[in-house]
Order: structure tokens, then C-alpha cells, then sequence
């Protein structure tokens, strides 16, 4: 082929490209616009507000303060980092419990041998569609000490005396509300659930039958071939439930208008950043609150990325 | 089938235990099933009781009122009596101190029977009696037409937004070369992790500035310039469609907004479907925004942020708060239950592939 052939088409191609390039961005327009107007410009106003004494009731007021929010924060006021433990607790409590319940519902609806998969699929599915308003009230009837059925089911099997003021309180006992918090979170298994029943069903068959030719039995095939296989996938679960679970705001607000009732464990870090911001309207101190999360969830992120390394796998060591 | 030909050269005795393992695997998810289930019983059950009910002791746990029996135009309560050696059902007319006089509900035709022995100690007999009317009230009480028009006008006009905002970036991360592309894809997801509170403030200072504190506005706008995992899951989709046809209609003269719309959104309807199930989810589960936005509006409450304050006033009606619970259960599982298919797969997308 001639030279200037294939130059000819070369420099169309640029101007194409260009062509190509400028349609692109169009149809990225709105993606663009809302990432200036709803992320990144706010981030950064976020930050400067956390710089300054800012109340919308009386503007007026409003002062450059420099980092006294944040001395406030990490040194003076002790709710902060109180308030990030609680939430970091109740966070290793209700995870691990969580994921643990999806992967089990999904390696049983996965399982060859039960009957009526479909059917099972859908109504453990179900409770997750229930606005969690309407799932905390309900869990908050079910577990009422006095009424609710879970205390006088356990009284009936077990004879032992759980009704009453006496017995097991799972809204009012600071030992047992983040166990409580997390049954409410049981209801919400559902796309956990899913997205591990996809993953197992993208373990190739080829080595279970390998396994078991070569006689590893049932336990030892989900630990040396179905969890590696997935761990993907929980990795996944788990990064998106920290970034949640940080964020856990509904139920202690519905329940107790974020009193942190019993004994303030349920004051957790959104409850208190709610409170300082929409509250009593320090939105300066809010804003520092917020990017302290922020940071807070990065440093998380980052961890959980840093030990992926160490035990998820990917396929072929390729990583999409 | 294959499984058949299977198991039918395997020996008897392994036959016999696959199918053992079957029957106890199946009913090990029923039994989980049922428990994880018991709450939504509960609520159903709670939610059709009369408020008397929970305070009675003795009282069966299915929605039941004390049995009566109208005698000689009076009505009257309905025990179970011991007496001559059998158990009656007797209404209880004249109420005494070691004697009462009752009268035979299957034979009233004997008149008043006086019966030794103290009434309080007799057991009433419980009716089957499902108050329906619990809805009725919570209905009214609560205003839910209204409730439920705020969260289905935010919903609608949400998810319209949503899809229609996504599926345009979706388009332009599928099939055009931009520089500096997976950059920008990779910013785009990073915002899915990154925590709403970070922004709220400014937001809600720049919403007040504009007036629109008080109103939807500042929930609704938002949500037409296109969400991260709403971008992902239509990209994924869209890179599936072969290429080949918007190339052919190319090669014809249409343009990218023409092959966006005659191609790539007929062709993309199932991920489409399931943006608009999860956004629409999403904003009929709305909480934070709207008690942020909203808060001192009544008027203007979706049903989340209107159930809670209910729950506030009412919190002793357990009955009036689970059927008040389940009126706001309705649509959503309504919907859940037509439209699962798009549903799981849309999961599956976005929980897979990133």
C-alpha cells in the first residue's frame, strides 16, 4: 500500500476521533454537571464551611474560626470519637452476622439438593423491598418484651421465664441492641443474598466433581473451593457494608428521635452528626463532622483494599 | 433428563441418602424461612387485633374478641362453663359472688341456669374477629392518599430522571472514544462510596439560599444528573448490544442522538427496567433527604418520614402501627413480586461485574 494512503485515512481519523470525542462528552453532560454541582463542589465548600461558625439562623454571624472545628472534634469534644466507636462496634457485630446469613441463604438456595429453590428465593427476598421504616416498627413490635412473639416463642421452647421487664428487653438492654439493630438488618439480606447465589453459580462445576473424585467431603469443598472462589464477591459486601454501616442513621432516629436510648449506645456518628447540624444547626461543626466521616471512610476503604491482597482471590491474578 | 441417567447407575443405598440429605436440606430452609418470616406474620396478626387484646391475659394470639351473646336484647359475655360433668358455652347474664346465673348458648330455650362457683375463674371464650377497620383508621389518621401521593410524585419523577440521565452517560462511556475515559468512569464510581454527609451541608446551604428548603426541589433536581450505579449497570448492558448495528445505522446517516434512541434504549430495556425498579425503591425508601428537607412540611412527608411521626403519637397502638406499617408494604411488594426477574438480574449486574 502506498504511503499516502495510509496517511489520508489517519487524519481523518483524528478529526474523527475528535468528532467521536466531543459527542462523548456530550452525552456525558449530566454526569458532569451533577459532579461539580452534588460532589466535588460541595466537598470542597464542605471543607471551608468546616473552617468557619456558621449558623443559617443567624448569618450574620458567620466567622472564619481556622481549625478550631476541627481541635473541637478530635481533642475537646469526646461524643465524636465515642460516637465513631459505637459505630465501629456495632459495625463488627452486625457485618460479619449479615454477610454471614446471606452467604449461608445463598450456598443453601445454590444447593442441588433443595426443593422449591425459586419459591425460597423470592420470599427471603421479600422483607428487603419493606421500606426499613416500616421494618424497624415491625421488628420493633416482634421483639417487644412484653408482647412480642420472639419472647414468648423462646419462653414456649425453652420454659425459661424471657417476658417481661425481667427477661430479655431487646429494644431497653445495652448488651443486646446491637444484636436487635441487627436483626433489622436481616430483612435487608436480599441483594447480599443474590449477589452471592451469582457468584457461586459462577464457580465452575469441574471442581466440585474433581473434589469430590477425589473424596473431600461437603465441608471441606465450601472451605478449600467455594469461599476462595468467591471471595470477590464478599469483598465486595464487605466494603460497600462498612461504607453503610457508617452511615447507620434510621433506626435509632425512628425509634428514639436519636436519644441514643439504652444508655446512648445507639448515638451513633450520623445520629450525632444529624444532631450538631440539623439540630442545633452548628453547621460549621456539622461540615467538620462530615469530612472527619469522610476521612474516616477513606482510611477504611483503603485498609480493606490493602488486605485484599491477603486473601481475595482473583481468577488468573486479574482484577477487573 | 441427564440427572436421571445419572443417579439411576449410582447404587441403591446412595439413591436413598441423596435423598435423605434432600428432604432435611429442604426442610432446614423451610424452618429458617418460617422464622425469618414470624415479624411479617406478626405484623399482619398484630395489625387486625383490637387494642383491649394485648392488655388481657389469656388472650390467643390470633386477632380475637370475647365471645357475646345477645340474650333477650341484651349482649352478653360467652364462657366456658364446667357444669354436670361437661364443659358449655354459657353467656353470663346475672354476675354473682359464688353463684351466677348463665344461660346455655346451645339451648336457650332453658332459660337462666344458676351455677355455683366464682365467674371471674371461668375462661371466656375468644371469636375469631379481624378488625379490618385498624386500616380504616391508620388510613385516615396518618392522611396516606397524601403520603402515599408525596412518595409516589417524588418516586416517579425521580426514576424518570434517573433513567433518562443515566442511560445518555451510559451511552457516552459505552460507545464513544473520550480521552481520559476511564479516569472519569473511575471518579464516577468513586462516588458511589462516598458518604452523603460530606456534601450535605453546603447543599443544604446553597437549597436554602435558592428557597427550596421546604419544598421537593432539592430531592428531585439531584436526581436527573445521573448516579453512579446507575451508570455502571447500563454501561455493562450497553457494551453487550453488538455495535454492529448502530455502526449500519451509521453508515446511514444517523446521528448519535437518533441511534441513542432507536437502538441503544429499545435494545437496553431490561437494564433500564431495573434502574428504574431500584431508583424507584430507593425514593419510595427515602428517609434522610426528606426529614432534612422537608422537616416542619407535614404536608409534604413521603410516607417514611409521615409512618415515623405516626409512630411517635401512636406508639402505644401496636395495632394501629403495624397496619399503619403494612399500608406502607403494599406497593413496594406489590411490585417486588411482578417484577422479580428484572430485579435479580440488575443485581447481579452491578454486584458481579465490579
Amino acid at each position: 500500500m502506498a504511503l499516502s494512503a495510509l496517511r489520508k485515512p489517519r487524519v481523518r481519523m483524528t478529526q474523527l476521533q475528535k468528532k467521536e470525542a466531543k459527542w462523548g462528552l456530550l452525552f456525558l453532560t449530566p454526569w458532569m454537571i451533577g459532579f461539580l454541582a452534588f460532589y466535588f463542589l460541595p466537598m470542597l465548600a464542605s471543607f471551608a464551611f468546616s473552617l468557619m461558625n456558621f449558623n443559617p439562623a443567624v448569618p450574620d454571624e458567620a466567622a472564619f474560626i481556622g481549625f478550631q472545628n476541627w481541635k473541637q472534634a478530635i481533642i475537646t469534644d469526646k461524643e465524636v470519637l465515642l460516637s465513631f466507636i459505637r459505630t465501629i462496634k456495632f459495625a463488627g457485630i452486625s457485618l460479619p452476622i449479615t454477610l454471614g446469613f446471606a452467604l449461608f441463604l445463598a450456598i443453601i438456595l445454590n444447593s442441588k439438593n433443595v426443593m422449591g429453590k425459586a419459591l425460597y428465593r423470592t420470599l427471603f427476598y421479600m422483607p428487603s423491598t419493606i421500606p426499613l421504616v416500616a421494618t424497624v416498627l415491625i421488628w420493633n413490635g416482634v421483639l417487644s418484651e412484653q408482647t412480642g412473639w420472639i419472647n414468648v416463642i423462646i419462653q414456649k421452647l425453652t420454659g425459661i421465664q424471657v417476658v417481661g421487664t425481667e427477661g430479655l428487653r431487646w429494644l431497653a438492654d445495652p448488651r443486646l441492641i446491637y444484636y436487635t439493630y441487627t436483626m433489622f438488618g436481616l430483612w435487608g439480606v436480599g441483594n447480599a443474598m443474590i449477589i452471592f447465589l451469582a457468584g457461586l453459580q459462577g464457580v465452575p462445576t469441574e471442581y466440585y466433581e474433581a473434589a469430590e473424585i477425589d473424596g473431600a467431603n461437603w465441608l471441606q469443598r465450601l472451605y478449600k473451593i467455594t469461599i476462595p472462589l468467591i471471595t470477590p464477591v464478599i469483598f465486595y459486601q464487605l466494603v460497600l457494608g462498612v461504607i453503610t454501616t457508617l452511615q447507620y442513621f434510621l433506626a435509632p432516629f425512628v425509634l428514639n428521635q436519636g436519644t441514643g436510648f439504652p444508655n446512648g449506645m445507639t448515638r451513633f456518628f450520623m445520629v450525632y452528626f444529624y444532631k450538631q447540624s440539623f439540630t442545633f444547626f452548628n453547621m460549621g461543626y456539622g461540615a467538620t463532622l462530615a469530612w472527619i466521616m469522610f476521612i474516616a471512610a477513606l482510611i477504611l476503604t483503603i485498609t480493606l483494599f490493602g488486605t485484599a491482597k491477603y486473601w481475595v482471590y482473583y481468577a488468573g491474578g486479574e482484577r477487573k | 433428563m441427564t440427572g436421571k441417567i445419572l443417579t439411576s447407575r449410582k447404587p441403591l443405598t446412595r439413591k436413598i441418602k441423596n435423598r435423605i440429605i434432600a428432604v432435611l436440606v429442604t426442610s432446614l430452609t423451610i424452618a429458617i424461612l418460617v422464622v425469618f418470616l414470624i415479624p411479617m406474620i406478626y405484623g399482619i396478626v398484630t395489625s387486625l387485633k383490637t387494642e383491649g387484646q394485648f392488655a388481657k391475659v389469656g388472650a390467643p394470639w390470633w386477632p380475637a374478641t370475647e365471645g357475646q351473646y345477645e340474650y333477650e336484647g341484651e349482649s352478653y359475655e360467652v364462657f366456658k362453663v364446667p357444669i354436670d360433668g361437661e364443659i358449655k358455652k354459657m353467656a353470663l347474664v346475672v354476675k354473682g359472688r359464688g353463684q351466677s346465673q348463665l344461660v346455655d348458648i346451645d339451648n336457650p330455650e332453658a332459660g337462666l341456669i344458676v351455677w355455683d362457683g366464682e365467674w371471674r375463674q371461668l375462661e371466656p371464650i375468644w371469636e375469631f374477629d379481624p378488625q379490618w377497620g385498624n386500616f380504616l383508621e391508620a388510613w385516615n389518621t396518618i392522611n396516606f392518599p397524601r403520603l402515599l401521593g408525596n412518595t409516589f410524585m417524588y418516586a416517579s419523577i425521580t426514576t424518570f430522571g434517573a433513567v433518562l440521565s443515566a442511560s445518555l452517560v451510559a451511552y457516552g462511556f459505552a460507545r464513544f472514544r473520550i480521552p481520559k475515559k476511564s479516569i472519569l468512569f473511575m471518579l464516577m464510581l468513586s462516588t458511589v462510596i462516598l458518604p452523603s454527609a460530606v456534601t450535605l451541608i453546603p447543599m443544604y446551604f446553597v437549597f436554602l439560599q435558592f428557597g427550596w428548603v421546604g419544598t421537593w426541589l432539592p430531592l428531585i433536581v439531584p436526581a436527573f444528573f445521573s448516579w453512579g450505579t446507575n451508570v455502571f449497570l447500563i454501561r455493562q448492558f450497553i457494551m453487550s448490544i453488538p455495535r454492529g448495528v448502530d455502526e449500519a445505522a451509521m453508515m446511514d446517516g444517523a446521528g448519535p442522538f437518533r441511534i441513542f434512541f432507536s437502538i441503544i434504549i429499545p435494545q437496553s430495556v431490561p437494564a433500564l427496567t431495573a434502574v428504574a425498579l431500584f431508583h424507584f425503591f430507593y425514593a419510595w425508601n427515602d428517609f434522610f433527604g426528606p426529614l432534612i428537607y422537608l422537616a416542619g412540611n407535614p404536608e409534604k412527608y413521603p410516607i417514611t418520614v409521615g409512618l415515623t411521626a405516626f409512630n411517635r403519637l401512636y406508639a402505644q397502638s401496636f395495632n394501629l402501627i403495624q397496619a399503619a406499617a403494612l399500608v406502607t408494604v403494599i406497593v413496594p411488594v406489590i411490585i417486588f413480586f411482578f417484577a422479580q426477574r428484572f430485579f435479580m438480574q440488575g443485581i447481579v449486574i452491578t454486584g458481579i461485574e465490579k
